[in-house]
């Protein structure tokens, strides 16, 4: 294996792993409020609410995520650059990077995706410790701050690492559209270099660090208690 | 665009004749990677369960690098390597190098992939077994062959069907990723649509259609299965 390579690319793999990180911690703060909102709307006794939100996660997780992709970055890219206005506007530096686009496409899916962890998470929550809440006077906002939320969020900690670890393997492809992620990195030695399997060995590695480093994070959280509340 | 301007495109144009023979390949590629994927899974599952030390490491390592690695980069890595190792397996044989199969590429690759995600999923739907339904077999001096397809292949699959219908979703979906080596399915017949007609949000939109009708109705399906197990299911277990 020759990695003589490794020094005149350091900087490009670098910046890809900077921008993997940044498109992995955007999309799970902004996907995380999503998630939060779409599994309320869920529960929620609104009958559109409810209907909306469930729509919502049904098409986002019934579809694949490069075609959602696909769809931002081509479809609506497209369209956009038809407004000449917009075309124009102060905006359009960002609107043509490839970047925002998958940002928003996996912010949508982690709404979707981790609504669903979210809302089963929230129905576990026992009955007795939300009407205990109620009875000390607390409001709607603060019985879900103080007690609904942060107990339904211990309860699927497990799962939440496992949904971590699948938005990192989904912000590889970024690369198909042209965004130089660590993916896009490789493929950018890999058609310099015309070397295949050591760029990609080591941008696996990579991932493979990154997995465990977010495992690791996630466990070192505190550990979720098997004791079943009566 | 009106609606006469889409059906147009879409049918008079003859588009939705190509999309359609995609979701087709699609399907195929989804059908025979689940397949092999299945063969692989249950082999991991008793290598983990019953296996020698080395194999039980050997098995954990492929669930888990193949788990923590993202599916385009290996999809990358094993259509690179697949078809490198064939070209020199076809060299050492002294024959003329050979133009891949893009069918049997996506199946292998995709089927490989799919057994580190269902090899998890079958060894815990074995372990959830009774252990009295083995221990009666055996008693009644079944081998070991015997056990494994008279007793614990029927009695995990009620266990294994719930996970096995999420794998099935999932790789619909990853099937997608085939796209990027270039074999001809459903979002490589969009994207040659839409680059000859420039309906880039139309095409695309109209191929994940596609995709939700295939996923809405597998998960019909599988929810009709799995009401069909659940009556045969002990409800206190």
């Amino acid at each position: 294996m020759d990695l003589s390579w490794l020094n005149n690319f350091s900087t490009e793999l670098l910046r890809g792993a900077g921008l993997t990180v940044q498109l992995l911690l955007i999309s799970a703060g902004f996907g995380f409020v999503l998630a939060i909102a779409v599994a309320l709307g869920r529960l929620s006794n609104n009958v559109v609410l409810a209907n909306a939100s469930r729509c919502f996660s049904s098409v986002i997780r019934g579809t694949p995520l490069l075609v959602q992709i696909y769809i931002l970055y081509y479809g609506v890219g497209s369209v956009l650059a038809g407004f000449p206005l917009i075309r124009g506007g102060v905006l359009w530096p960002y609107l043509r990077e490839g970047f925002w686009y998958v940002a928003l496409a996996l912010t949508l899916s982690v709404g979707a995706y981790v609504g669903e962890v979210l809302r089963s998470g929230l129905r576990a929550v026992p009955k007795g410790e939300l009407e205990a809440a109620r009875a000390y006077g607390m409001r709607r906002g603060q019985i879900l701050r103080r007690v609904w939320l942060p107990r339904a969020l211990q309860m699927v900690r497990p799962t939440l690492a496992g949904e971590s670890v699948m938005l990192l393997k989904s912000t590889a492809l970024a690369s198909t559209v042209a965004v130089t992620d660590l993916l896009g990195a490789a493929n950018i030695v890999r058609s310099q270099t015309l070397r295949v399997y050591e760029p990609l060995l080591l941008v696996a590695i990579t991932y493979i660090v990154l997995a465990l480093i977010i495992e690791k994070s996630f466990k070192a959280m505190g550990t979720t208690s098997q004791r079943r509340v009566q | 665009m009106t609606i006469s301007d889409i059906s147009n495109l879409l049918f008079a144009e003859g588009w939705v004749q190509t999309l359609v023979q995609g979701a087709v390949k699609t399907l195929g590629i989804s059908l025979g990677a689940f397949a092999l994927g299945l063969c692989i899974g249950l082999l991991v599952a008793l290598a983990k369960l019953r296996g020698p030390r080395w194999l039980v490491a050997c098995a954990n390592c492929y669930t888990t690098l193949y788990r923590a690695v993202p599916e385009l980069l290996l999809i990358l890595l094993l259509y690179y390597a697949g078809t490198d190792l064939l070209n020199l397996a076809m060299a050492a044989m002294g024959r003329p190098s050979v133009e891949v199969n893009g069918f049997m590429a996506a199946v292998v690759v995709l089927g490989i992939v799919q057994g580190a995600y269902s090899g998890e999923v079958i060894r815990g739907a074995i372990e959830a077994i009774p252990p009295g339904l083995v221990e009666a077999g055996r008693a009644y001096g079944m081998s070991r062959a015997k056990l494994l397809s008279r007793i614990i292949l029927p009695c995990m699959l009620p266990f294994a069907i719930a996970g096995l219908s999420n794998l099935w979703l999932v790789l619909v979906k990853d099937s997608a990723l085939i796209s990027v080596v270039g074999y001809s399915e459903l979002l490589t017949a969009g994207r040659q649509a839409a680059a000859t007609t420039k309906h880039y949000l139309l095409f695309y939109l109209a191929v994940a259609a596609f995709y939700y009708v295939i996923t809405l109705i597998s998960s019909m399906v599988f929810r009709k299965f799995e009401s069909g197990f659940e009556r045969w299911m002990p409800r206190n277990v």
